[in-house]
């Protein structure tokens, strides 16, 4: 089981939270909007191995929504923020992570 | 070399010690006709097929790990066909259909054994839903039939059917059928069969780019062995499509989420079926070996972590305690997870993608392996006529931006 740090509540157990997929996806306007536009909008993800912004809902909380950028091959959280900011340099984030992997490394 | 009663006869003689390796493992050749990533059971059976019934043997089987090392050696092996929409039930009753013979098709025993699969009801809504599916299968042809409570006990008698439980039974659709196979078996003989007729299987070789030409057309792939060319790919990489396709470009409509099981100490033999529960989320069946064959749920995140929380599991133990009160004091020796993809509405995906000669076999989600044989049978044709078969047209890409879904969530192993 995750442990899961909610902005206001502090870290929770994950069975008080509901992931509501990637976050970061924005609905277009039916007017003007192509077929493939629509289904690339409900249907289609980047499902990355690696990081992913994703949302999560405090439900059995506070019953917020927030984000969370979090490593989908060790499940590790990297950082939380709110619904609206924008979202996070992944690419520079996936950097930064190796940078500390490959101090660790060199220190041991 | 063909398995026979001879030649067991033989090899028992001089004490097994003669048995050759069952499939050929080459070196990479620069192209071939066709790629097929991902040795899992389906890329196999793909492989396979394209050989056996489309005359296409130069193949090569491009494998990231070890055959069948993926969701098909982590999967709970259950058959059945009992899906509610048409589409479906031709498709997966199509891969019954092939599973009847298989032993003898591939001249390996895959241990098919259709004791029955029985899908219990809790609730009134479970016993309309379930009711549903019955009738239109029936009126499909494909076999389900509806058991009262003291029915679904008679079929298997470990069932708690008493009415002070949480999630009482109201009663049970069955299919009979349905079963089990030994699925490493499946893979294993699906190999043996594609190597023999000259297919290439390369394992521990990872894809890391998809090649294409100026036209947009593919040319073949990088590996971790060296460049390998090929007119048509065929992606067959479950839990890592995207990762796959995204090579190519592509955005899937996908979304990989870690699946348990987990297997008991082995026992003497007292199950004698496999009893599914959508609503409490439990499957259990017992394996020749004797150990309970038992599968959770997915988790709720997006995960390449091949593990899952142990609240799933535990989740999932709670049901099976109360169901077979029996089995209160058993052991369990090992869980594990697997990574499946999961389509928007449930559904697998067989079909053409917008690059030329790059096809996808993929969005088995959490029921895979019952479809291997049809699965590879379809695909295969997809592959060699550049079209689909009649029974995974509807299964394509495009369905998504069409709106012709093939909304099989009620249906599917699990609730969701």
């Amino acid at each position: 089981m995750l442990l899961i740090t909610c902005p206001i509540c502090g870290p929770r157990p994950e069975i008080e939270f509901r992931n509501m997929g990637e976050a970061h996806i924005a609905r277009p306007t039916p007017e003007g909007t192509s077929d493939d536009d629509m289904a690339a909008f409900l249907y289609l993800r980047s499902n990355p191995k690696g990081l992913i912004a994703e949302r999560w809902r405090h439900v059995h909380g506070c019953a917020r929504f927030f984000n969370a950028v979090r490593h989908t091959v060790t499940d590790k959280f990297v950082t939380v923020y709110e619904v609206g900011a924008p979202k996070p340099d992944l690419a520079a984030l996936a950097a930064d992570l190796a940078a500390d992997l490959a101090a660790r490394e060199a220190g041991r | 070399m063909r398995f026979s009663f001879a030649s067991l006869l033989r090899n028992a003689f001089s004490a097994h010690t003669g048995w050759p390796e069952q499939w050929r493992s080459p070196e990479p050749k620069a192209a071939y006709d066709v790629i097929i990533v991902g040795a899992g059971g389906h890329g196999l059976a793909t492989a396979y097929y394209l050989a056996a019934e489309h005359g296409i043997t130069n193949v090569a089987v491009v494998e990231r790990g070890w055959l069948g090392g993926g969701n098909t050696g982590r999967n709970t092996t259950i058959i059945r066909s009992n899906y509610l929409w048409e589409e479906s039930e031709a498709l997966y009753d199509h891969a019954l259909d092939l599973w009847q013979d298989l032993s003898q098709v591939l001249n390996y025993n895959v241990m098919y054994s259709p004791r029955g699969v029985m899908m219990l009801a809790h609730t009134v809504h479970d016993v309309q839903v379930s009711k549903r599916h019955v009738h239109a299968n029936r009126l499909a042809g494909i076999q389900n039939e509806w058991l009262s409570p003291e029915e679904a006990k008679a079929f298997c008698p470990p069932l708690n059917i008493s009415r002070d439980i949480r999630y009482p039974v109201m009663g049970a659709a069955l299919q009979r059928k349905g079963g089990v196979a030994r699925h490493d078996a499946v893979a294993w003989g699906y190999a043996r069969a594609a190597s023999a007729l000259g297919v290439d299987i390369i394992q521990n070789c990872e894809v890391t780019a998809i090649r294409r030409g100026p036209d947009g057309a593919v040319t073949g792939i990088e590996t971790t062995k060296g460049p390998i060319g090929a007119k048509k790919i065929g992606v067959v990489a479950a839990g890592h499509t995207s990762v796959v396709m995204g090579m190519a470009g592509l955005r899937m409509p996908l979304e990989s989420y870690p699946l348990q099981a987990l297997v008991s100490e082995p026992l003497k033999p007292v199950f004698p079926c496999v009893v599914m529960s959508n609503t409490i989320h439990a499957y259990i069946s017992q394996s020749d070996k004797g150990d309970l064959v038992i599968g959770a749920g997915t988790d709720q995140y997006v995960s390449y972590s091949q593990t899952g929380g142990l609240h799933i599991t535990t989740h999932t133990l709670d049901a099976i305690c109360e169901l077979f009160p029996m089995f209160r004091r058993v052991r369990m020796l090992r869980n594990w997870g697997g990574i499946v993809d999961v389509t928007p509405d449930r559904s697998p995906i067989l079909a053409k993608t917008p690059v030329k000669g790059l096809f996808v076999n993929c969005g088995w989600g959490t029921g895979g392996f019952k479809a291997t044989p049809g699965s590879g049978h379809v695909f295969a044709h997809t592959i060699a006529r550049d079209e689909p078969h009649p029974k995974n047209a509807p299964f394509t890409l495009e369905r998504f931006r069409d709106g012709r879904l093939i909304d099989e969530a009620a249906a599917a192993a699990v609730a969701h």
